[in-house]
């Protein structure tokens, strides 16, 4: 299928591609179009212009200090995958990063525009919960800045205004002494995942804090807070919180079952990578 | 109503071509329509396959991803542009012929183009590269095994070619 026909603008700053976003209320932003081209193919999505930011001089930057890690909105996966600052300052950006579909779709696809895309079923949405992450938005009225808890309010809904782009998304630098893991169970690597899991393990003996976050677990991304939580018990606890659904793919039991076994898994892989991180 | 057409300089292996299409153009309908270079072949038109997957300055692209409008201005490598001017096949589609790499032949402008690039980046992939690099595209003849020993032999070819020269 084709999909059905839009007007089409390529402004050249931020400003401009506001405006266009303003002046129509079926418009869209284009940024890689990984996942919005085959919304329109399909027909299911269908808007009255596409407002392309691929042209916009200055977005493509990442840039890391001790506080974190920035990533702008044309960044693409690759870019931020191969960039050794992000890996050093936030390894779960890149950790995840590695699962986000096949490199022929990283090259095009960009982080911010996962985030914003609100895929309970994607990596990075996760990761900007768990680590406390925020998204940077240009509307009409300024800039303004969105917590990611703030940021996913449905399936494939996020909280940005119809005229709003976002230009930026700020992942927090890894505390010292905390430790990361991430895995998924996918049919292939590269698709998405049937389950995945993110660990943060902050702290030791009785500091230690543990949150995991999970996708396609339910509705939208989630994280846990399984401080405290006995390690036989990690993953029923979790499950207490998810909602794991079925589909073509796999069943709810199934899923449940993925759940225990990540849980474990990234639990124990991000007190090791704590360990390692300490000595 | 009739749709808008936006004319667009569309540079596919060293020629430029102007071309009038719709907004909606997908980049694979224009290279294989407007361009009339139909190498570049056009499976699932969700992303999934990797048939048409084509070289967007230098990096391999789903080109049913990418409208033709957004392509301006960007240089485009298709399967037509892999073999030397003179027709001499390149290390990657020299090794699919001796590896007997195809098999009906559909999948394979996508694989060319994916492991011209995936090589480029990474010149002497172990086994498991080689695997992962083509991860990302679909055969229906599930000729894998043959595509990834072609992977390994393009390798081959591509180290003693550097060797001569
Ligand atoms: C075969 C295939 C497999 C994939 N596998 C995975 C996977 O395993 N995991 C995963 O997470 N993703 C996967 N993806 C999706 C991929 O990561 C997308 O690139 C990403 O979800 C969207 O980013 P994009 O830049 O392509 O956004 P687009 O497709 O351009 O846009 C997506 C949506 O976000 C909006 N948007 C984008 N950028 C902005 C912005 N800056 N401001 C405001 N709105 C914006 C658009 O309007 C649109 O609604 C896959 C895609 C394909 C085709
Ligand atoms: S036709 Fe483009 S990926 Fe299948
Ligand atoms: S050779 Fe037939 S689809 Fe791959």
């Amino acid at each position: 299928m084709k999909p059905a026909p839009f007007g089409y603008r390529r402004p050249s700053t931020v400003a401009e591609a506001v405006r266009e976003l303003a002046a129509d209320s079926g418009a869209k932003v284009l940024a890689g179009g990984q996942s919005l081209i085959p919304l329109l193919s399909m027909r299911l999505a269908a808007p009255s212009l596409l407002v392309d930011i691929n042209e916009i001089p200055g977005l493509d930057a990442i840039e890391v200090d001790e506080r974190g890690v920035r990533i702008g909105a044309l960044a693409r996966h690759a870019a931020v995958l191969a960039d050794p600052d992000v890996r050093r300052v936030q390894p779960l950006v890149s950790l995840a990063l590695a699962n986000v579909a096949h490199a022929t779709i990283r090259n095009r696809g960009t982080t911010v525009g996962s985030l914003v895309h609100a895929d309970a079923a994607a990596e990075m949405p996760v990761v900007l919960l768990l680590t406390g992450g925020s998204v940077e938005v240009q509307g009409p009225s300024g800039r303004r800045t969105i917590a990611a808890p703030d940021l996913y309010v449905g399936p494939l809904e996020s909280s940005l205004a119809h005229d709003e782009i976002a230009v930026a998304a700020f992942f927090p630098a890894l505390a010292p002494g905390a430790g990361v893991a991430f895995s998924e169970i996918a049919r292939r690597h590269g698709d998405y995942a049937l389950v995945g899991a993110a660990a943060l393990v902050t702290g030791r003996g009785q500091d230690e804090t543990v949150r995991v976050g999970y996708l396609s677990a339910g509705d939208l991304p989630t994280v846990v807070d399984l401080t405290g939580v006995d390690e036989t018990e990690l993953g029923d606890a979790a499950l207490a919180h998810l909602d794991p659904g079925d589909d073509i793919h796999a069943t709810a039991a199934y899923r449940a079952q993925l759940v225990r076994v990540l849980t474990r898994r990234v639990v124990r892989a991000a007190r090791a990578h704590a360990e390692g991180a300490e000595r | 109503m009739s749709e808008e057409l936006h004319p667009v300089r569309l540079t596919v292996n060293g020629v430029t071509h102007r071309v009038e299409v719709p907004a909606r153009r997908l980049l694979s309908d224009a290279l294989r329509h407007d361009v009339g270079l139909t190498g570049t072949h056009v499976g699932c038109e969700h992303g999934v396959c990797g048939a048409c997957t084509v070289l967007v300055d230098g990096d391999p692209v789903r080109s049913c991803l990418m409208l033709a409008v957004s392509a301006a201005d960007h240089e485009i490598t298709t399967v037509e542009g892999l073999a030397a001017p003179d027709g001499t096949l390149s290390p990657v589609q020299q090794a699919f012929a001796e590896c007997h790499g195809l098999q009906c032949g559909f999948c394979t402008p996508g694989f060319l183009t994916t492991i011209t690039a995936g090589l480029r980046e990474n010149p002497c992939p172990s086994h498991e590269q080689a695997r992962e690099m083509i991860a990302g595209n679909l055969c229906r003849c599930t000729g894998y095994q043959n595509i990834v020993k072609a992977v390994e032999r393009a390798a081959q070819i591509g180290a003693s070619d550097k060797a001569a020269s």
